[in-house]
């Protein structure tokens, strides 16, 4: 099994690399962008077949390590 | 003869400076490999040196609050014994939970290398009780990930228990936006006032020759 986790600034925590996207989409001249988000994707290769437990294991990664839950938010996608 | 713990990681490069500064100061100063699990009997002081502990991989600080010897540094802190973060050793100092807030990616993006004159805000603590309240400092910055960030509710509470140690300022004092931190701050301490971080660089300020003395008396502070 594959998790793939997501981990972006939260909300309200201001995020200085998208916002520089953001500026350079701009002066490309790309309209139409509102917000830009930038974060990080970690890909696990797990031997658990189990999701459950997957998700368990993965969640107490991501709360220990892999985020820092004082400016971060993370999702976890098990495929 | 106080004794000083220096910490090292793999990517820790101001190591050395540190030691330099507290044997400069009259300490006895032993660098401790990361790998260890305990610090030598009697540490009066354990210092989280700067650099780049783990290339800053995930995030400054992230990979090294697991090293083995932070066991050893968090009961240190837990017992009452003095903890410093500097640059990198705050970074690793929030990661592990031993100070509140955490440290983003500065504002500008840009890594930042400067003197900077701080603001003395509380000298209400060990570390700044050679300084005056409102004094101002000129210590070097140094640092890609310094961008202060704590909720609301919880910097009420360190401005409430005298926390807030420097604020980044002009040289009038008045606060300025360096790399975008909460209110200016450039360095805090934890409610007990025993564990302190900031990202400035005192162990880099101690000879006027090499552009200001200031670092002497926040790190005599430790050692007094």
């Amino acid at each position: 099994m594959t998790a793939i986790v997501n981990i972006f600034l939260k909300e309200g925590v201001l995020d200085p690399q998208g916002k520089a996207i953001h500026h350079a989409l701009d002066a490309m001249n790309f309209e139409g962008v509102n917000d830009v988000r930038m974060g990080k994707q970690i890909i696990l290769k797990l031997t658990s077949t189990n999701k459950d437990d997957a998700m368990k294991e993965v969640s107490k990664m991501a709360e220990d390590i892999l985020a820092n839950t004082v400016i971060e938010d993370y999702t976890i996608e098990l495929v | 003869m106080k004794n000083i713990a220096v910490l090292q990681f793999p990517g820790t490069n101001c190591d050395l400076d540190t030691k330099y500064a507290f044997e400069k100061l009259g300490c006895n100063t032993t660098v401790i490999w990361h790998k260890e699990t305990k610090l030598p009997e009697n540490t009066d002081l354990v210092v989280v040196p700067g650099g780049f502990s783990y290339g800053d991989y995930l995030r400054s600080g992230a990979i090294a609050q697991f090293s083995p010897i932070m066991k050893a540094v968090i009961e240190h802190a837990n017992h009452g014994g003095q903890v410093l973060g500097i640059c990198n050793g705050f970074q690793i100092l929030t990661e592990v939970g031993l100070l509140p807030g955490a440290l983003k990616r500065n504002i500008n993006l840009h890594f930042i290398s400067k003197f900077q004159t701080l603001k003395v805000i509380n000298n209400s603590n060990n570390f700044l009780q050679k300084c005056d309240n409102n004094e101002i400092l000129n210590i070097p910055i140094a640092h890609a990930d310094g961008n202060y960030y704590i909720d609301e509710e919880s910097y009420k509470e360190l401005e409430a228990n005298e926390q807030i140690l420097v604020r980044y300022c002009d040289e009038n004092g008045e606060p300025v936006v360096v790399n975008g931190s909460v209110t200016s701050i450039a360095g805090v301490c934890n409610s007990t006032k025993n564990v302190f971080g900031l990202m400035p660089h005192p162990e880099r300020a101690l000879e006027n020759i090499l552009g200001s003395e200031d670092g002497i008396k926040m790190l005599e502070g430790l050692i007094a």
